[in-house]
């Protein structure tokens, strides 16, 4: 779009502000793990330290927590990478009565509030099933809504790759799992591995759907650090705990865009629906 | 020799899938089993769940679950004026930041879309989305302390003789805000990325001024995909808990929730019913509006 000078002027200093916006509290956050004093969160910090790191890596709640993050991550990513996959073979290959419903159907627990999906399952296993809550239920919850995002990017790469490589491969003797295997697999590997990165960054900071499911005695690291933050004394360990947690969300969400991108931005996304993978993908 | 012994084992996975060859029906059967069947019974019946244990009740006397069909719950939402305020106040904030991301969100998602070259539309959508993933959480946190009577906001205005909102509603707007903005961001862009430039050298062809055909061609096509990030925004307005707690005292409909999830479960969950109430009324208007080809 032809436009001039100052309008051009006018926006691009718009979204210099807009940037601004959405960078400086992430890098507040940032600057406080290094804050000299203890005790306040005064601004600006008395100097800068890094007594404090050591501290957090050394708690042994800190440690637990962040390993049953990890635990819960994992397990759940995996359940989403299985159930989410099955879902985008069928939906991309298949024609069935009810193949419009799929999608609308794995986007449901992410679309509606997260307090709604966790009052839900909260209410099914305590009340109706007579499960206690425990690591077992927030993993339920966990990989119900990471089925999306694998789904979502699997189903873009089948899409956009043609079903004549697959029916040239059965033409040629192949069976269905050789076809699989040898055509599919590859086709789809990276859109895969970008679902799956995404859907464990997903879970690894989830707290609300987890506050619901989570069993008495377990504790996951957002959990961690809603519980320690109002305690002034623990404030420096939750600083630092919060400055890992927005690196370890953020380093697999730049791995999975750079291995999508790369293949032609599955993630970066062409069209609304790509796009919507990733808009949607966080309660 | 080696054929031989390798025939077997082969004929085995063979044979299985030999069972799929030219059955359709049973392919997408066995596709569908696990995600349907998850989706379907784990899902669906936990909302089902959620909708019955709504019309149960707790006594007041032992705190035991009755699990008998009664209207209390609702009545006491419709009537106790409490909740009422507390479900004017959620949706109200849910539209104020609707508007607020809609604002914020259009000039910088129509620079990505119509005016950033190829290299710095490709660094936007990175910088937009790497902070859309980080943690939620933190994100509050952060806010909470920039908004502290020694924060940095209060810092900053100072000189000024001015000072922050402090903790409140107006935080509560601002930090939601900040923290749905990227959804809405992101919806608006690959909306208008759609529009054919052609459509907007046309008009500029014919003679119309920049926000002549800002008005008249680009904001009615890129309608839809506002609506469709107004789903988001205000869908995760409307459950958030953690924000109001974290940096007001005012109660939404999440808190009241989780208030009442260990002591009064039918209650929370007749709670629960109010924000997909609200969000069904919302998807069929934004169905009108034709927000899904862009959702």
């Amino acid at each position: 779009m032809r436009l001039s000078k100052r309008a051009t002027w006018v926006l691009r200093t718009g979204v210099g502000l807009g940037l601004a916006f959405i960078y400086i509290p992430l890098i507040v956050v940032g600057i406080y793990a290094f804050n000299a004093s203890g005790t306040t969160q005064k601004w600006p910090p008395p100097g800068l330290t890094l007594d404090w790191f050591p501290k957090a890596l050394e708690d042994e709640s800190v440690r637990e927590s962040f390993l049953t993050s990890v635990e819960v991550g994992l397990v759940a990513t995996l359940i989403a990478m299985l159930l989410g996959t099955l879902a985008s073979l069928a939906v991309a290959r298949h024609r069935f009565f009810g193949r419009e419903t799929i999608s609308f159907l794995v986007i449901l627990p992410i679309a509606l509030p997260g307090i709604v999906t966790g009052v839900a399952f909260s209410n099914t296993f305590t009340q109706v099933l007579g499960i206690d809550l425990s690591l077992f239920t927030v993993i339920v919850g966990h990989a119900t809504f990471c089925i999306v995002v694998v789904y979502n990017n699997v189903i873009a790469r089948l899409r956009r790759s043609s079903a004549s490589f697959e029916e040239a491969s059965a033409d040629l003797g192949a069976d269905t799992w050789q076809t699989f295997r040898h055509v599919t697999l590859p086709t789809m590997k990276t859109a895969l591995v970008a679902g799956g990165l995404l859907a464990f960054a997903l879970s690894f900071d989830e707290i609300i759907v987890t506050t619901f499911t989570l069993g008495a005695g377990d504790e996951t690291l957002p959990i961690w650090i809603f519980r320690n933050l109002f305690r002034p004394n623990q404030l420096p360990v939750v600083n630092v705990v919060a400055l890992l947690v927005i690196l370890i969300s953020i380093i697999p969400v730049y791995l999975a865009h750079r291995l999508s991108s790369d293949e032609g931005g599955v993630t970066g996304g062409k069209g609304g629906g790509d796009v919507k993978a990733e808009a949607t993908a966080v309660p | 020799m080696a054929a031989e012994a390798a025939a077997p084992k082969r004929s085995a996975g063979r044979k299985l899938a030999g069972l799929f060859y030219g059955r359709p029906r049973l392919q997408v059967g066995s596709l569908l089993a696990g995600p349907v069947g998850w989706l379907v019974i784990g899902y669906l019946g936990s909302l089902a769940v959620l909708l019955i244990t709504a019309f149960w009740s707790v006594d007041a006397l032992s705190g035991e679950v009755v699990e008998e069909f009664g209207l209390e719950n609702f009545e006491a939402i419709w009537n106790e004026p409490v909740y009422r305020d507390i479900i004017g106040r959620t949706v109200g904030v849910a539209a104020a930041v609707t508007v607020t991301d809609a604002i914020i969100a259009f000039p910088i998602a129509f620079y990505m879309a119509k005016v950033a070259s190829n290299r710095g539309k490709a660094l936007l959508v990175v910088g937009i989305l790497l902070p859309l993933w980080s943690s939620y959480l933190v994100k509050v946190l952060a806010w909470r302390t920039m908004l502290s009577n020694e924060g940095i906001i209060n810092w900053a205005l100072e000189p000024f003789g001015l000072s922050g909102p402090g903790y409140g509603i107006v935080a509560v707007w601002l930090v939601m805000s900040y923290l749905w903005l990227p959804y809405m961001i992101l919806p608006i862009y690959a909306g208008l990325e759609r529009i054919p430039n052609s459509l907007i050298s046309a008009s500029e062809d014919l003679g119309a001024h920049p926000l002549t055909t800002f008005r008249r061609v680009i904001l009615p096509l890129s309608f839809p995909a506002v609506v469709a990030g107004s789903i988001f925004t205000f869908s995760l307005t409307l459950g958030d808990y953690i924000t109001p707690r974290l940096v007001s005292s005012d109660q939404f409909i999440g808190n009241v929730i989780f208030n009442n999830i260990t002591n009064n479960q039918p209650f929370a969950a007749a709670l629960a019913v109010v924000p997909i109430m609200v969000m069904i009324a919302y998807l069929l208007v934004a169905r009108r509006l034709g927000a899904f080809e862009h959702v």
